[in-house]
């Protein structure tokens, strides 16, 4: 079996994003940049697949400029045997996304898609759905426990009401949750070895598909800034203005 | 961004006297850069040229043999939060790798945890005058359209700091209406209860700082010690196998107030040391014969002046830089910095001015936000506290814990809890500055290297 | 416009993000209101009191018996057929299904909405929040969406005035996905996630056996309990019930906060929060900046009159 996982390069997680000083968006300048931690859940999932036995390669996926190659040897030292960088300087969304990765998918032929239920720069939580759908592929989103088992996968799922558990048939695409599992450390043996594996680059053009309508971004604003409320003299005032604000 | 012009001031509580800029200071020719992006370019051409970057792979300790430097052994990672000595491997637990070379260049900044192993063991240090050091501050402003100046330098002595206490501030005008505001204590400061970050805070309000800062946002801050012992305090900077050069050595010019010139130079010429002879022995000397030594010998009298106070030193930097260094003696530092701090007994006023604060940072905890620092929680604590019992019985009445006032970070905390106290390690917080490691009066803190990729996250600081 | 809105439920009832997201759907057009179902009946009855909308929409197929994506995607393309806008709440159940659907319609999907910005405009969070984005649906594009329930008051509901109607759909459904089961969560509070309620403690409570008040008081109120990085560190409670930057964001309607000073850390966790309770012995800790309503005060003397007074409010 080959599992394909797409990775995201993203701001990372503990960068404090800034508005650009004209809000035409976010500074990227001089800000470290890592693979979106979900997707790296998946690639850490991927590969504890293939140690069991139950998979024969894992393949990371990357779209965007040339410099997300960086993301990918970073996956590639996780242990990933190969990367391929679709690469286009263009903002591509969830949906042109998952076209592109079921092009992919079909090229290389995997059983199953494992990646992040969503990145964390456009929160969109939409790429894994939508490439199962224009798949006509299973998807099991928000996974925190994947087992695989006679050609199926069951996957208990985090959803606001508690665990779901669901059985999938494989082919299929799995989104991963938080509590998946831990990625592992990158050793640096591993990072010497990493360079020397094979990334293939296909220019999106050549790809042949055909990119789908696009949302259209209009503005960037900081968030609200919370105004202090007043201070109340007692308990009695407390539960009175609790009452006027309707949250009693 | 090219330096156009410098102003350098003396602050009092309302007033701001122009002096006459010292030469030290003229930045005419200089450019003000991030020093983030700097080594981030620095990398990168460095890469370009096939040379393997590891970051997030801290050199936790010097391996040697035969005493000699053979390289070092990364950090583990991975380890359980209680794990004292690597004791306790966890789940994703991944062991330090060695690494051996023929020579190891230690370039680790001020305080370098594995210099400062190599400067103990080998005493280096021995024929060299203690080092001491200064705490630097460091916040990146946006500001209101047409404030700044771009390219304009600030320097100034006095206010907050009373004469007794050796410190300045600095302020550089970027372009897009930024300004990095900037202050630098020496750690040689005496008082127990006197506060670093606080003084920072209160230079930010003197009138002539606050009408340029004041509705603005900061953008990022950190902190960082310095160097600052010169000449005189620089170690042997060769080892069998090893080389020391930059602020892993102390070659910082303080007059100047710059180190990035002497380290990158200090840099070239170790390398030039090591193809030449291709051995580290023999680059003390030659360090100590460039042009870069020269520069240091002819500024080492002035820092030292200052510990008389404000004035004298003043008139002594005068004289030193009149007479370029010439004058036959050499100041002496005297105790390194942890000694220096009076008991409370016998310490009298805090000297310093703590008034009304109103512009952002409110406190340390808000100003490690700014820091975007980050440790994973589930590591051990990185800052080792050899005894604690030391510091709830002895050092709470003989120094008050001066720990919660040096630390810019608001790492150390007493806590009490159910009427009991105890020392709380908020290792998380930490902006790995290392005044913790020169300043704790009992030399019982160790600042050791926490899991790679750890740390502040300065952005274009 | 005409919108159709996809119905979160369960057992018989709406998911309250249902009635939230309606308000959302209403400010774009006419609603009519989904329910995928095995047995639609009550769920349509209670959709139909929701003030606003126009039909119920009730879809009864055995496959409808639990909410698979695959299942309920290609349903929800074919009734959108006849509608200018889809929404589903922002929920893991609309998070799941939405995406999926918009690729078979072939179209992009606006997640999370907090606004509508114009008639084919809607702000949304990116960065977790960090940044406000506007996005704009292309001319001629089914809109696709969903709902950040937190931003938005739920529609009242009042009399069954919607009509019902039943409908068949010929789509043929994948058998590839199959419900095992849902095991609720297990803790007798609820998640501090997703609760409507939060109480916290911060270092103020002194202990972790002090923080047995904090527990009690979130029962009266059904709320979660969360804490202080401060409390957590001082080892009153456990990690994972740590709100803020290095725990958990939370946007409940309503947070109370005792003994909490309110670093800059831990309120950004809870900026999103509808209501903020703040109660503080230090008149000038920062809490008191974004609290909604303050009171400075001892925990340990306010807490119980306040447990009072709110026993008081029910009877």
């Amino acid at each position: 079996m080959k599992i394909l996982v797409p990775i995201k390069r993203v701001i990372d997680y503990n960068v404090r994003v800034q508005l650009k000083r004209d809000n035409s968006g976010v500074q990227t300048d001089g800000v470290k940049m890592s693979i979106n931690p979900f997707d790296e859940i998946a690639v850490e999932e991927a590969l504890r697949i293939k140690e069991r036995g139950d998979a024969e390669e894992v393949i990371v996926v990357s779209i965007g400029a040339k410099v997300c190659e960086q993301q990918i040897r970073n996956a590639l030292a996780m242990g990933a045997d190969r990367g391929i960088l679709v690469e286009t300087d263009d903002a591509v969304q969830p949906l042109g996304a998952a076209r592109i990765l079921q092009k992919i998918r079909e090229e290389e032929g995997t059983d199953l898609v494992i990646m992040g239920k969503q990145a964390i720069d456009d929160d969109c939580n939409q790429t894994g759905q939508m490439l199962a759908a224009i798949s006509n592929l299973p998807q099991a989103t928000f996974g925190s426990k994947v087992e695989l088992a006679n050609g199926k996968a069951t996957v208990t799922r985090e959803v606001d009401e508690g665990l779901e558990v669901i059985e999938v048939d494989l082919p299929a695409i799995i989104t991963t949750d938080l509590r998946l599992n831990e990625p592992r450390f990158v050793k640096m043996p591993d990072i010497m070895k990493a360079k020397k594996k094979p990334l293939d680059v296909k220019p999106l053009a050549d790809l042949g598909v055909e990119m789908p309508p696009a949302l259209e971004n209009t503005g960037y604003a900081p968030p609200p800034k919370r105004e202090g409320g007043k201070k109340v003299e007692s308990v009695e005032e407390l539960v009175e203005a609790m009452k006027n604000k309707g949250v009693l | 961004m090219d330096a156009t012009e410098d102003e350098f001031a003396l602050l009092t509580e309302t007033g701001r006297r122009k002096l006459p800029t010292p030469p030290q200071q003229n930045n005419h020719g200089n450019v003000i850069v991030s020093l983030g992006s700097l080594c981030q370019r620095l990398a990168e051409q460095a890469e370009a040229l096939e040379i393997d970057v590891f970051p997030g792979f801290p050199a936790a300790e010097a391996l040697i043999e035969d005493g000699k430097v053979i390289g070092v052994r990364c950090g583990d990672m991975g380890l359980e939060k209680d794990s004292q000595f690597g004791e306790k491997p966890g789940p994703n637990y991944a062991p330090g790798v060695d690494i051996h070379a023929k020579l190891t260049v230690l370039a680790e900044g001020c305080r370098g945890s594995v210099s400062k192993q190599l400067i103990r063991e080998f005493e280096l240090d021995k024929d060299a005058e203690p080092q001491t050091y200064g705490l630097g501050f460091k916040e990146l402003w946006q500001l209101p359209e047409g404030r700044v100046k771009p390219g304009r330098i600030e320097h100034t002595l006095g206010w907050p700091l009373q004469s007794g206490t050796y410190g300045g501030s600095f302020l550089y005008h970027l372009d897009e209406d930024r300004v990095y505001v900037g202050f630098i204590v020496g750690l040689d400061y005496e008082h127990p209860e006197f506060k670093p970050f606080e003084a920072f805070q209160q230079f930010k309000h003197h009138p002539s700082v606050k009408q340029l800062l004041e509705g603005g946002e900061i953008v990022s801050s950190g902190a960082r010690t310095v160097v600052k012992g010169g000449l005189q305090s620089l170690p042997k900077m060769d080892i069998p196998g090893a080389m020391l050069i930059g602020d892993a050595a102390g070659t910082l010019n303080f007059a100047k107030i710059k180190g990035v010139h002497m380290a990158l130079k200090s840099g070239m010429l170790a390398a030039d040391h090591y193809i030449a002879t291709a051995e580290s022995s023999g680059w003390d000397a030659a360090f100590r014969k460039s042009d870069a030594a020269k520069e240091l010998k002819k500024v080492r009298n002035i820092a030292p002046g200052f510990k008389k106070g404000m004035w004298f030193g003043l008139v002594n930097a005068a004289f030193e830089t009149v007479t370029m260094g010439l004058a036959p003696w050499t100041l002496k530092h005297g105790k390194p910095d942890w000694k220096k701090l009076q008991k409370l007994d016998e310490a009298g006023d805090v000297p310093q001015h703590i008034g009304e604060r109103d512009l952002p940072p409110k406190d340390r905890l808000a100003s490690v936000y700014f820091a975007a620092t980050e440790h994973d929680e589930s590591q051990p604590p990185h800052l080792k506290i050899s005894d604690t019992d030391i510091c709830i019985d002895r050092c709470t009445e003989e120094y008050g814990n001066p720990c919660e006032r040096f630390c810019p970070a608001g790492v150390y905390e007493i806590v009490e809890t159910d009427g009991e106290r105890r020392m709380q390690v908020n290792a998380a917080n930490c902006v790995h500055c290392k005044a913790c490691d020169i300043k704790d009066p009992y030399e019982i803190i160790t600042w050791t290297t926490p899991e790679g990729g750890s740390g502040p996250n300065y952005q274009n600081l | 416009m005409k919108v159709l809105l996809i119905a979160e439920h369960a057992n018989g009832k709406l998911n309250p993000s249902t009635a939230k997201s309606l308000t959302c759907a209403a400010r774009l057009g006419d609603v009519d209101i989904a329910i995928f179902s095995d047995s639609v009946d009550a769920v349509a009855e209670k959709a139909a009191a929701l003030d606003g909308v126009k039909n119920v929409i009730a879809v009864e197929r055995a496959e409808n018996a639990n909410p698979l994506a695959a299942v309920l995607a290609p349903q929800i393309a074919k009734l959108a057929e006849d509608y200018d806008a889809v929404l589903m709440p922002s929920t893991t159940f609309g998070k799941d299904v939405m995406p999926r659907a918009a690729a078979l319609m072939g179209v992009p999907q606006v997640s999370d909405i907090m606004d509508v910005a114009g008639e084919r405009e809607f702000q949304r969070p990116i960065y977790a929040g960090n940044v406000l984005t506007t996005v704009k649906v292309p001319d001629g594009q089914k809109i696709c969406g969903t709902v950040r329930v937190a931003s938005w008051q739920p529609a009242p509901a009042g009399e069954a005035v919607a009509s019902i109607d039943k409908r068949e759909l010929d789509v043929e459904l994948p058998s590839h996905t199959r419900f095992v089961k849902l095991e609720a969560s297990k803790s007798d509070r609820p998640d501090l996630q997703s609760a409507p309620v939060v109480i916290s403690g911060g270092r103020g409570v002194g202990s972790k056996e002090n923080f047995d008040i904090i527990y009690r008081f979130a029962d009266k109120l059904g709320a979660a309990v969360g804490a202080s990085r401060a409390a957590v560190d001082a080892g009153f409670v456990p990690n994972d019930m740590q709100v803020g930057q290095t725990g958990k964001i939370i946007a409940p309607d309503l947070y109370m906060c005792f003994g909490i000073s309110g670093a800059i850390q831990h309120v950004t966790g809870i900026k999103d929060a509808g209501t903020i309770v703040a109660v503080n012995k230090d008149p000038d800790a920062p809490i008191f900046e974004i609290a909604d309503i303050g009171l400075v005060g001892d925990l340990f003397e306010i807490l119980p009159k306040l447990e009072e007074a709110i026993d008081a409010e029910k009877s």
